[in-house]
């Protein structure tokens, strides 16, 4: 059902992707790009558009507050209009917020904002195996998995609530309620794990900004794939005109320089593969990022005999994501498209600039696969 | 979105009339109220709507909706009422919230009517707003199809940059009787070149001497040329006087006024923002622990409630510090504590025993909220003893450091700091001082400074805005950094120049 205000909403959206009134551009703080902060969490600002009024500069004289603590003492954060947790009528807000959020949270958020499909993993005969493991209590359960604290404990409790505890003869009675029984909660292990395989052109044509690109996005499809799966491997490679395995830190900051060979790097992947990951036990994922200048067009045709031949039949999904770059030509994308466009494994995407992320993201992962 | 009702929800209709009933009890006084039951995207719609189902279509809208549906997810805070000055008073309860959570948000909703209702600043009030806002959207959507949607939108942002420029005394001063602006006797005076009268003509050289029908002679032409001058005094709503004197197409006067009128329908919230949440926290506190709460709902409403006036420690939260102001005022006037007597009273401990039993709290705070906006109402009742009692504190950025500690808990410095917040709604005081600038029909504006700088970017592009609309160079006088200085935008550049006259401009 559409709503008068989702109108609105997404010309403010357009707005501040740039996309319509360049003239508002300058009042944008902060886009709604989310950026990773320590370990675990993340901070996402909320874009806000601030029309410019005569207001006050600097807020030099700070605030007024309330608590306890002495003069010099630190008020920690940033002074603030505070308005409780309700409005009544209309509000005035003009801060761009920040919040933490847990990886688990973003993922299940990112699920639900891309409206992706929870993952299949592939193949009938994945076999599961199941584990019983001891999770908890329960009230009720054989004799043999009783549990003396537990019980104990209940009957302390019950005694002094009633007031029929005596800390001078501490005798405790355990009555039929408070039995506690160990329980136990089955646990799926499946077989089968995942591996992530990202490629992504090095070649003097991939400026800084296209490597920020896929960084943000690689980051995005691995926690998105982390969240699907118990276990999950990732494997990284570089390219020239050379291909080779490499370490994530080094997979990001490196800059080389020389031509383009694609082919390279699908060789090396299919090797690995075929050393490491037996397809019938791996749910395998493939993306490869560049700017789509490739070296030849003999080169492009070997490309694609690899992937028709090596990895498409053995991969969950291989996703293609085409960054632009001043420099390339964006004919890879072409010519993977004329030759595969009927192909539901391979995905192809145009990541323009850090705001087509989302998106990009979008086509790769709602299939499901 | 069905209204509550019997037929619609049978539970809540009977909740209603049941806090109805206290409300009647404890002599509030509202508008016929009804609550309508919505869920949390139509709740975040409607909020970003100010509380209205329809407005002119624009982003900012937009951008309000995308906060808040954000802050929800992201389990940053979550809208509990919604209410608006209308009069019927309507309403919106969170569709899946507890009954308690119902019952609190009614006691507060009604809480507010009353306030509404009762407040002085809101008396010339638009209480059919809402017919009011959808007949403005119709005509800005009118007008986006025929000058097109980037055309209007861009110019209803113009308009934003300039909705602070009004004045809040307006519609007081609307409502006044006007006085004929000529005396009497000035009549007589100026008809005969300044003469003044005298009985025998003999004497006419004495008491007319030339050198003072000459002075008077000058005094008639600064007169009449003062007159004529554009605004005759400064004139703080900026945006009327645009309207008036600025070369509009009538869809842009349209527009304009129509940013104009909100402007001014939401002024006496701002104005009172305290006092109102204040008022209302008050009351649902009353009615739900002394009436409508049951004893299995009391661990969930301490929780909601507490959540409500929490105080963080840069954060000026309007709920506690109101409810607080208002629990004093009916702990003081309850027992005497207030009056000459007790202002000159400087013995602790006769402080402490004071209790005259007036029984007058009640009756004060009704009062009060009838009366006062929140800068007087900081002013009259944030006293020594509650600020000491409250533990506040002023707070202000360490220059070294960039953190922000606690600068003095001293009274005057507190109040003080708290008043200035307040003034104006924390905007600063601008007016038009003449609309024929240097005698070539540019427009002159001065920013009263009283201690604190424009944001000079801001300033400078909110300038530029009322060029637009001026269709002619535009200037400020205002301070930087302790220089007067005017600020000039000629239609292609910006200008700041040093302007001597800034600092004379009596305002």
């Amino acid at each position: 059902m559409i709503s008068r205000i989702d109108k609105d909403h997404r010309r403010f959206r357009e707005i501040v992707r740039g996309r319509i009134r360049e003239n508002l551009r300058k009042y944008v703080s902060r886009g709604d790009m989310i950026t990773r902060k320590g370990k675990d969490s993340v901070s996402i600002p909320m874009p806000q558009i601030d029309i410019p009024r005569f207001v006050f500069g600097d807020n030099q004289e700070g605030g007024v507050g309330q608590g306890e603590g002495e003069v010099g003492d630190s008020v920690g954060g940033e002074p603030q209009e505070g308005d409780g947790s309700g409005k009544a009528g209309e509000g005035e807000g003009d801060k761009s917020v920040e919040v933490e959020v847990t990886l688990d949270e973003l993922a299940e958020i990112l699920g639900e904002e891309l409206g992706l499909p929870r993952i299949e993993p592939r193949g009938e005969e994945n076999v599961e195996t199941v584990r019983d493991k001891i999770t908890g209590l329960r009230s009720t359960g054989p004799e043999s998995l009783r549990s003396f604290k537990a019980t104990f404990k209940n009957a302390l409790k019950r005694q002094i609530a009633s007031g029929t505890y005596d800390p001078g003869n501490p005798i405790i009675v355990p009555v039929r309620e408070d039995r506690r029984y160990r329980s136990w909660s089955q646990i799926p292990r499946p077989e089968s794990n995942a591996v992530i395989i990202y490629m992504m052109d090095v070649s003097g044509s991939m400026g800084d900004e296209q490597k920020e690109i896929v960084r943000v996005e690689s980051f995005w499809i691995d926690t998105w794939l982390r969240s699907q799966y118990q276990g999950i491997e990732s494997r990284y490679i570089i390219h020239d005109a050379t291909a080779r395995l490499v370490e994530r830190e080094v997979f990001f900051k490196t800059r080389e320089s020389g031509g383009t060979m694609i082919s390279s790097a699908y060789r090396l992947a299919a090797e690995l593969i075929e050393n490491e990951y037996d397809a019938s036990n791996w749910n395998i994922y493939a993306f490869h990022f560049s700017d789509g200048d490739n070296w030849s067009v003999d080169d492009t045709a070997a490309c694609i005999k690899l992937l028709r031949e090596t990895l498409v039949p053995v991969v969950n999904q291989f996703g293609y994501g085409q960054v632009e770059s001043p420099y390339g030509s964006g004919q890879f994308i072409k010519d993977l498209r004329a030759a595969f466009g009927d192909e539901e494994k391979l995905v192809t995407s145009e990541v323009k600039a850090k705001d087509d992320i989302m998106d990009s993201i979008k086509d790769f992962l709602k299939g499901g696969r | 979105m069905p209204p509550v009702s019997p037929a619609t929800a049978p539970d809540l209709w009977e909740l209603q009339e049941r806090i109805k009933g206290f409300v009647t009890e404890f002599e509030l006084d509202c508008f016929t109220t009804v609550f309508e039951l919505i869920d949390y995207r139509q709740m975040c719609e409607i909020a970003a709507y100010g509380g209205f189902p329809v407005r002119y279509p624009h982003w900012r809208f937009g951008m309000e909706y995308d906060k808040l549906m954000k802050s929800y997810t992201y389990g940053l805070s979550k809208i509990y009422e919604l209410v608006i000055n209308t009069d019927p008073c309507y309403a919106y309860l969170l569709d899946g919230n507890a009954l308690v959570d119902q019952k609190l948000v009614m006691s507060h909703v009604y809480g507010h009517c009353d306030f509404f209702k009762n407040n002085n600043y809101f008396k010339y009030s638009d209480r059919k707003m809402i017919d009011g806002m959808a007949n403005h959207a119709v005509r800005v959507r009118r007008w986006m199809d025929r000058q097109g949607v980037d055309a209007v939108e861009s110019f209803i942002d113009v308009c934003h940059s300039l909705d602070n420029l009004i004045d809040p005394w307006q519609p007081f001063r609307d409502a006044l009787p006007k006085k004929a602006k000529t005396n009497k006797d000035e009549d007589i005076t100026t008809q005969e070149l300044g003469r003044i009268r005298s009985e025998k003509n003999y004497l006419d050289d004495y008491v007319n001497p030339p050198e003072f029908i000459a002075q008077q002679k000058a005094r008639a032409a600064k007169e009449a040329e003062a007159r004529k001058k554009v605004p005759p005094q400064p004139e703080r709503d900026v945006l009327k006087f645009l309207l008036e004197h600025a070369p509009l197409e009538s869809w842009e006067a349209d527009v304009l006024g129509i940013i104009r009128e909100e402007a001014y329908y939401f002024l006496p919230q701002m104005q009172t923002k305290i006092m109102n949440e204040g008022w209302a926290t008050y009351w649902h506190t009353k009615i739900m622990t002394t009436r409508a709460l049951e004893d299995s709902e009391i661990i969930d409403y301490a929780d909601v409630a507490s959540g409500v006036t929490a105080m963080g420690p840069t954060q000026l939260n309007p709920y506690k510090l109101g409810v607080e102001l208002f629990r004093d005022i009916e702990d003081r006037w309850n027992r005497g504590r207030f009056g000459k007597d007790w202002d000159e009273c400087d013995e602790l401990a006769e402080r402490e025993r004071w209790d005259k039993n007036l029984g007058l709290g009640r009756a004060k705070m009704f009062e009060v909220r009838k009366l006062y906006n929140d800068v007087t109402f900081i002013d009259e009742f944030f006293t020594e003893d509650f600020c000491r009692r409250q533990k506040f504190f002023t707070f202000a950025q360490n220059r070294r450091t960039g953190d922000f500690e606690i600068a003095s808990r001293e009274f005057q410095k507190v109040k003080q700091q708290m008043l200035s917040q307040l003034t104006n709604a924390g905007q600063p005081f601008i007016y038009v001082i003449d609309a024929n600038y240097l005698n070539r029909g540019e427009l002159l504006l001065a920013h009263r400074h009283e201690g604190v700088d424009l944001q000079l970017g801001y300033a400078r592009d909110t300038l530029r805005n009322v060029e637009r609309i001026w269709r002619r160079p535009v200037s400020i006088l205002t301070m930087v950094d302790d220089k007067p200085k005017r600020i000039r935008f000629d239609g292609s550049e910006i200008g700041i120049s040093d302007e001597p006259e800034a600092a004379k401009v009596s305002l």
